[in-house]
C-alpha cells in the first residue's frame, strides 16, 4: 500500500503556528481558520498503518500511525483548532494564537504517534506551547504560568525516565497496551496522569488556566487533558488503579467547585471533574468502558470548550471574573447565555445533549462489570455535575441577582464559534450514530431507552430541586480554597525564607569568628613585628659598635690561644 | 432596574410550580416503566429522584464542612 500521506498532520499545525507571527496581520484570519482544516483533512487520509519511519540514534520511529482511537482523538483536536481559532480571531496577542496553533498541532501529533519516543517530542511541545499560552495573558500570569511549566516539566520527566527504561527493559519503542508491572511502567502512568490533572498534583489546572486570556483557557481545556486520556487509553487499559483515581478526581472537582467563586475556575475544577469519568472508564476497561471514555473525552471537548467560550465572552465584554460581581447577564447576552446553558446542560448529561449519549456508556459498562460501588458512585457524581456545573455556572453568571452589568454579545467570530459548537452539542445528542461508528470498538449501546432517560431526567432534576433549596449554603464568598499547592506556593516559601534566615545566620556567625581570629593572629604579628615590636626596635649605633668591638677582643684573644 | 419579566416574582412563582409538577411527573413516570437494575437499590421506586436528592444534599455539606477548614480570602496567596 503506498501512503498517501507525506505531511504529517501535526506538521501543518505546528509550522503554521511559528510563521504565523510573520504573516502580514490581514492574511492571519484566513491562515488561521484554514490551517485546522486542513490539518483535519490529512488527518482522515492517515491508514491504518504506519505511514513514516524516521531513524534516530539506531531507533526506528514511527511519527504518524493510524488507527480508529488515534483518529477520533486526532479528529476532535483539529475541531477544536478550528472552533478555538474562530473564537480567537479578534485577539491581538499574536503570540497567543501563534501557542495555541503548536498547542493542538503537538495534541495531534501525541495522537497519532506511532512510538514512546514520538509521544515524549510531542508531549513536552504541548507542555511549552501551553506554558506560552498560559504567559500571553500578561504580566499577572507569569507566577501561574511558571508553577504550570514547573509541574509539566516535572511530568516530563518522570515521563523520560520511565520510557528509557521501559526501552532499556524491552528493546522496544512501541507504544501499545502496558501491564502495570515494572517501576519504569509506573514513572510513565505517572507522567501521563500529572498531564490529566490527577491526585496528588490536580491543583496546577485550576491554578494556572484561568489565569489565561479570555480565549487561552477555550484552547488549554482542550489538549492537555484529553491527550492524557488517550494516551491513558492506549496503554493502560483495564488498570484497575485507575478506577480510584478516577473516582478520587470526579469528586475533588465537584467539592471544590462548589465552593469557588471564581467562573473560570469552577469550570477549571470541573475539567479535573469530567477527566475523573473518563480515566474511571479507562480503569473499568472493557469495550463498553473504553468506548465510552473516548467518546465522552470527543464530546466534553467540545461542550467545555462551549463553556468557556461563554465565560471568555463574559470576560471579553465586562472584565469581571468572579461570580459576586456577576449576574442577570442574559438581559443583554441572551445568545451567550443560550450557549452556556446548551454547553452546562451538555456537560450535565441531559438527554438530548452529547453528554448524555457518551457518559452513560461508562455507567453501563461499570454496571455490566458488576462494579456495585463504581456504578452508585458514578450515579452520584452525575448528580454532581449538574450541582457544580450544570445549575452553578449558568446560575451566578446569567441569573442569580442584577449586578447592574449590561454588556453587549460579543463581536460576530465569538458568536460564531459559540454557535457552531452548540449545534455540535445538540446534534451529537440528538443523532449519536456517526460518533458511535468512528469509536474504537463496535457500539452496541443504545442510550435512549425508557429507562435511561427517566433515570437521568430524576437524577438531574431532583439535584436542581436541592441546589435551588439549599442556596443560601451555596452563596459565593470572596474566597479561594487551599489544595495541595499550598505546599509550594505557601509551606515551600516559608520553608525556603526560613532556610535563608538560617544560612544568612550561619554566614555572618562564620564571618564574625574568621574576622575575630585574623584580628588576634594580626594583632599577634603586630606586637613583635609592628612599629613597637620588640623586633622591630631600632637598636642604638653605640651598642652596635660595643658587639662589635666585643667580638673583635674575643677574636684576638682566641688567636693567640 | 429589575423589570424584565423573568425576574419578576410572579414569573418565578411560575416558573417554581411548572419546576414542581416537572418533578412529580418524573417520578410517576417510574410507575409505568421497567427498569433494569444491576444491583439491588437502583431498583427502587423513584430511585433517580431520591438519590440524586441525596447526593446533592451530602455533597454540599460535605464541601461546606471541608470550606470551614480549608477557605481563605481570595487575596490569600497575594500577599
Amino acid at each position: 500500500m503506498t501512503a498517501s500521506v507525506v505531511l504529517p498532520p501535526a506538521a501543518v499545525l505546528i509550522v503554521g503556528g511559528l510563521i504565523l507571527p510573520l504573516v502580514p496581520a490581514r492574511l492571519r484570519a484566513p491562515l488561521l481558520l484554514a490551517l485546522p482544516l486542513v490539518t483535519l483533512y490529512l488527518v482522515w487520509q492517515v491508514p491504518d498503518t504506519a505511514v513514516l519511519r524516521w531513524s534516530f540514534l539506531g531507533y526506528e520511529l514511527v511519527p504518524v500511525k493510524g488507527d480508529a482511537l488515534s483518529r477520533l482523538f486526532a479528529t476532535v483536536f483539529a475541531l477544536m483548532a478550528f472552533a478555538g481559532a474562530l473564537f480567537a480571531l479578534n485577539q491581538d496577542r499574536v503570540v497567543e494564537l501563534a501557542a495555541a496553533l503548536c498547542y493542538a498541532g503537538s495534541a495531534i501529533g501525541v495522537a497519532l504517534a506511532g512510538d514512546l519516543i514520538t509521544v515524549f517530542l510531542f508531549w513536552e511541545t504541548m507542555a511549552i506551547a501551553s506554558t506560552l499560552v498560559v504567559w500571553s495573558a500578561g504580566p499577572q500570569a507569569r507566577g501561574a504560568g511558571l508553577r504550570y511549566a514547573a509541574i509539566h516539566l516535572f511530568g516530563g520527566v518522570l515521563l523520560m525516565a520511565g520510557i528509557a527504561g521501559e526501552i532499556a527493559a524491552s528493546g522496544s519503542l512501541s507504544f501499545a497496551a502496558m501491564t502495570l508491572d515494572s517501576v519504569p511502567r509506573a514513572l510513565i502512568l505517572a507522567g501521563f496522569l500529572v498531564n490529566a490533572g490527577a491526585p496528588p498534583l490536580s491543583a496546577w489546572l485550576p491554578d494556572a488556566y484561568p489565569e489565561s486570556s479570555w480565549s487561552g483557557m477555550v484552547f488549554l481545556s482542550a489538549f492537555t487533558t484529553k491527550a492524557a486520556v488517550y494516551v491513558l487509553l492506549r496503554g493502560f487499559p483495564g488498570t484497575e488503579l485507575l478506577i480510584y483515581i478516577g473516582l478520587f478526581m470526579v469528586f475533588y472537582g465537584i467539592v471544590y467547585a462548589i465552593l469557588e467563586n471564581d467562573m473560570r475556575r469552577i469550570l477549571a475544577y470541573s475539567i479535573v471533574n469530567q477527566v475523573g469519568f473518563m480515566v474511571t472508564g479507562v480503569g473499568i476497561g472493557t469495550e463498553m468502558a473504553l468506548n465510552g471514555a473516548a467518546a465522552h473525552a470527543f464530546t466534553h471537548i467540545i461542550y467545555k470548550a462551549l463553556l468557556l467560550m461563554s465565560a471568555g465572552s463574559v470576560l471579553y465584554m465586562t472584565g469581571k471574573r468572579k461570580c459576586t460581581d456577576l449576574g442577570g447577564l442574559f438581559r443583554t447576552m441572551p445568545l451567550t447565555t443560550v450557549c452556556g446553558i446548551v454547553g452546562a446542560l451538555s456537560i450535565s448529561s441531559f438527554p438530548l445533549t452529547s453528554g448524555f449519549i457518551s457518559k452513560s456508556m461508562i455507567s453501563e459498562a461499570a454496571g455490566m462489570q458488576q462494579l456495585a460501588w463504581v456504578w452508585y458512585l458514578l450515579a452520584a457524581a452525575s448528580a454532581g455535575v449538574f450541582l457544580h456545573a450544570g445549575i452553578k455556572f449558568p446560575w451566578f453568571v446569567f441569573f442569580q441577582k442584577d449586578s447592574g452589568l449590561r454588556p453587549q454579545e460579543p463581536p460576530w467570530n465569538m458568536r460564531a464559534a459559540m454557535l457552531l459548537f452548540s449545534i455540535l452539542c445538540i446534534g451529537i445528542g440528538v443523532v449519536p450514530g456517526p460518533l458511535y461508528a468512528i469509536l474504537p470498538y463496535p457500539v452496541a449501546y443504545v442510550p435512549y431507552t425508557a429507562s435511561h432517560v427517566v433515570f437521568y431526567l430524576q437524577l438531574l432534576l431532583f439535584s436542581g430541586l436541592a441546589f435551588f433549596l439549599m442556596l443560601g449554603w451555596l452563596q459565593r464568598t470572596l474566597t479561594i480554597t487551599l489544595d495541595v499547592d499550598w505546599l509550594y506556593r505557601r509551606l515551600g516559601v516559608v520553608l525556603v525564607r526560613s532556610l535563608d534566615q538560617a544560612a544568612d545566620a550561619a554566614w555572618s556567625a562564620t564571618v564574625n569568628a574568621t574576622r575575630h581570629g585574623t584580628d588576634r593572629l594580626v594583632e599577634a604579628i603586630r606586637r613583635y613585628h609592628g612599629a613597637g615590636g620588640i623586633l622591630a626596635r631600632t637598636w642604638p649605633t653605640g651598642s652596635m659598635a660595643f658587639w662589635t668591638t666585643v667580638m673583635l677582643a674575643a677574636y684576638l684573644a682566641l688567636s693567640y690561644l | 432596574m429589575d423589570d424584565h419579566w423573568l425576574a419578576r416574582t410572579d414569573t418565578i412563582r411560575r416558573l417554581w410550580i411548572a419546576f414542581a409538577l416537572v418533578l412529580v411527573a418524573t417520578v410517576l413516570v417510574d410507575l409505568g416503566i421497567e427498569h433494569h437494575p444491576y444491583f439491588g437499590l437502583d431498583g427502587t421506586f423513584g430511585f433517580g429522584a431520591w438519590f440524586g436528592f441525596a447526593s446533592c444534599v451530602a455533597l454540599i455539606v460535605f464541601a461546606k464542612a471541608l470550606g470551614a477548614l480549608l477557605k481563605r480570602p481570595d487575596t490569600y496567596y497575594d500577599s
